[in-house]
């Protein structure tokens, strides 16, 4: 029997039942950019950097399941002009100083930035007051960047079983929270083994102390840019380190 | 003349609303914003003379609750053209806390590396693209030929060999710290990365080169004395204290050592003085007119204890240079005040292009150290809550000192910086040079470019000095009496 396959920006993709678009590009080698979706977790859709076109209809790559002969764009200039949008959205949103930043050149939204050639901010920004939470002996939480992709809630959640992270306020007031009491990271049983630690995409869950370590030349992006880095994304798994370890 | 004259023209005596006032707003061709007033009488006698800076920026408030990990790297976003000064003042701050209290080799061979090639690019840059222009065709000259590019279509082979100078300082900075403006690489305990063989020798084969250049670059401002020394020996002099780091056994130390002043005359003042206790030593005073706080001796007070910091108080405070062309040149510098320290702003450029001949000298015997390809590039100890790092960046001496909380988040700092040291130094430079060109003469540009000159000779940066960042373009606004502008003139810089 014929293996079924949509065809993405003209290209035939193979996939298996119950595959999405995404998951059958990742296994193609086919960089489509995202920052909430992770192989290891159920997809949820909520970034919307992986807004493709399939049968002429914007969606999300990493939730809607490949179906035969579909068409669809991925590597257009008007899905890339959205996607540089929505990013500009999340970085004046938050306060990204990717100048001072430890994560720089390890960051997905940092990389995606340069791989959209997003040269400016665009909107205004928000300029939030998120202090940061460094209760924690371990690991320090700068909420300051975060994105709402809700990995760290996820995997708390679903692979550490701990539910350490939730998200709390509604539109443009929702915000990540620790699920204590006192709403510190002390306060619960989070541990730097855990894999939420290791899923954040920007450079909110931080190991203490490592900081500037990496060397400029060495960090993740420095080696290949995101788009490049296919393979490395496709493969990650739940028992994986995550981003720049 | 006695120190601490020069407060006289700080504040007119007449009443200030009869005077005239001329802003030269900004300064141009320093780094950072500042400004200058003048306070004429009806008989163009000058009456009050104050360098301002105007503009605020607040590092030492937002760097509190910021993990103290970051601090390098942040903080030496106060400054484009000697980053890497905050970089390593703050790395050697935070190696106390991290309980570091002795580098590894490498680390600390590595850092000296960053830094002396930080020094020769920064003294590049003042001498030949800040202030050569000045020097080469006047005081005075047509404003439009005061810059770099003038002095490359007059003069292209002193020009391109400032470039190149510069160019070799930011590549040193480039393999040591990653970037050649803001780079990573000295982290608590120690550095992040070291040089590989292939980075060595690169640099290796150019430093001979360097080193003739920067023998040059003395010669050159050593025949720009010698051609006018009624000028240059003269121009804003003023007497003061001079204060530095010294070195292991009284050497010209930039990275590292202990704090020296002398009085006017040159004796030692205080000697041998552990920088971590600076609070002890120093006292900063507040002015209602400036942003910039002037810092005094605590022994001598306000009134007798500023000083002048930067190339010209290390030359002459120092005993020896441990680099053999920079010390005949250290030698026969120390000759011309023939017994008695040389106070003359503009002969800061003299003892920088020194400085620049030992940073190049030093780079030189730095190279071959097989410690710069090291693997053991980070140290550590017993944490502690509290670090001082103080260092000789190009413009004199840096303090920083940070509190950290039990959480690893700064709580409190505190920043000295080298331009903060000289606004004494430079606010009376400018009223010597007031007295002597401005009085009584009808004002024009190539006049108050004199004020400028003597405030570049100290190399001013106005960003650090504030934490604040500027502009360069200069306007000079001439007002009457009533406030109102009667003329304008603009340059491009």
């Amino acid at each position: 029997m014929k293996q079924a396959s949509i065809l993405l920006d003209g290209l035939p993709v193979p996939f298996d039942a119950g595959q999405t678009i995404m998951d059958a590009a990742l296994a193609a080698g086919i960089f489509i950019p995202h920052l909430c979706h992770h192989p290891a977790f159920k997809p949820q859709g909520s970034c919307k950097l992986c807004t493709v076109k399939a049968n002429g209809r914007y969606v999300s790559a990493c939730t809607l399941p490949a179906r035969d002969g579909m068409e669809v764009e991925n590597n257009t200039p008007d899905l890339n002009d959205k996607r540089r949008t929505l990013l500009q959205m999340l970085f004046v949103e938050g306060n990204h100083f990717c100048p001072s930043c430890e994560q720089s050149g390890n960051c997905m939204l940092q990389a995606l930035a340069y791989e959209l050639e997003m040269l400016s901010p665009h909107f205004d920004q928000f300029y939030p007051n998120r202090p940061v939470d460094a209760s924690h002996p371990e690991v320090l939480l700068d909420f300051n960047r975060c994105i709402l992709c809700e990995l760290c809630v996820r995997a708390s959640r679903d692979v550490d079983g701990k539910s350490v992270f939730s998200l709390s306020g509604r539109g443009i007031n929702k915000h990540l929270i620790v699920n204590a009491e006192s709403g510190r990271l002390a306060d619960t049983d989070f541990d730097w083994a855990d894999k939420a630690a290791q899923v954040c995409p920007v450079g909110v869950i931080l190991k203490k102390r490592r900081g500037f370590a990496v060397p400029i030349g060495k960090r993740r992006y420095d080696i290949e840019p995101i788009a490049r880095q296919v393979e490395s994304l496709a493969a990650r798994r739940a028992d994986d380190m995550g981003h720049g370890d | 003349m006695e120190q601490g004259q020069g407060f006289e023209l700080e504040t007119a005596s007449a009443d200030a609303g009869t005077l005239r006032r001329v802003a030269i707003d900004p300064v141009s061709r320093v780094e950072g914003h500042g400004k200058v007033t003048l306070l004429l009488d009806d008989k163009d006698q000058v009456q009050q003379v104050r360098l301002h800076i105007v503009e605020f920026r607040g590092f030492e408030k937002f760097i509190q609750g910021r993990p103290y990990w970051e601090v390098p790297v942040m903080v030496q976003r106060l400054c484009g053209i000697c980053p890497v000064s905050h970089h390593l003042a703050a790395a050697k701050a935070l190696d106390q806390v991290v309980g570091a209290s002795c580098l590894t080799a490498s680390a600390e061979k590595l850092r000296r590396l960053m830094h002396y090639g930080q020094i020769l690019q920064s003294h590049a840059l003042h001498f030949f693209h800040l202030s050569s222009p000045d020097l080469l065709f006047g005081f005075a000259s047509e404003a439009g030929r005061r810059n770099i590019v003038a002095v490359a279509a007059a003069f292209p082979e002193v020009a391109r060999q400032g470039v190149l100078l510069r160019k070799f300082g930011q590549e040193v900075i480039r393999l040591t710290a990653g970037k050649r403006v803001h780079g990573t690489g000295a982290i608590p305990g120690g550095v992040n990365r070291a040089l590989s063989r292939q980075e060595r020798d690169g640099l290796l084969a150019d430093i001979g080169q360097i080193v003739g250049w920067s023998r040059d670059a003395v010669q050159l401002v050593k025949r720009l004395h010698a051609a006018d020394p009624a000028l240059y020996d003269v121009f804003g002099a003023f007497r003061s204290n001079i204060l530095s780091l010294v070195g292991a056994e009284g050497a010209l130390d930039f990275y590292d050592g202990q704090l020296r002043v002398r009085d006017a005359d040159g004796g030692i003042f205080v000697d041998g003085f552990d920088a971590q206790n600076y609070h002890q030593l120093i006292r900063e005073e507040v002015k209602a007119w400036s942003y910039m706080k002037f810092p005094f001796l605590v022994a001598l007070g306000p009134q007798q204890g500023w000083y002048k910091v930067g190339p010209l108080a290390r030359v002459q405070n120092c005993d020896f240079i441990s680099t053999p062309f920079a010390e005949a040149e250290r030698r026969e510098f120390i000759d011309y005040g023939q017994g008695k320290p040389i106070h003359a702003p503009l002969a800061y450029h003299w003892a920088r292009m020194i400085e620049l001949l030992h940073a190049a000298e030093t780079i030189a015997a730095l190279l071959p150290d097989d410690d710069l390809s090291g693997r053991d590039l980070i140290a550590g100890g017993e944490r502690s809550r509290e670090g001082i790092g103080v260092i000789e960046a190009p413009r004199g001496t840096l303090i920083h000192h940070y509190q950290v909380d039990e959480d690893d988040l700064v709580s409190s700092c505190n920043l000295i910086v080298s331009t903060t040291h000289n606004n004494q130094p430079m606010n009376e430079a400018i009223r010597q040079v007031a007295r002597r060109y401005l009085n009584g003469r009808e004002l024009t540009e190539g006049l108050l470019n004199h004020i400028e000159v003597a405030i570049r000779a100290f190399d001013p940066c106005l960003s650090c000095a504030t934490h604040a960042l500027g502009k360069m373009p200069l306007q000079l606004e001439l007002q009457d009496s009533a406030g109102s502008v009667v003329g304008r003139l603009m340059t491009v810089v």
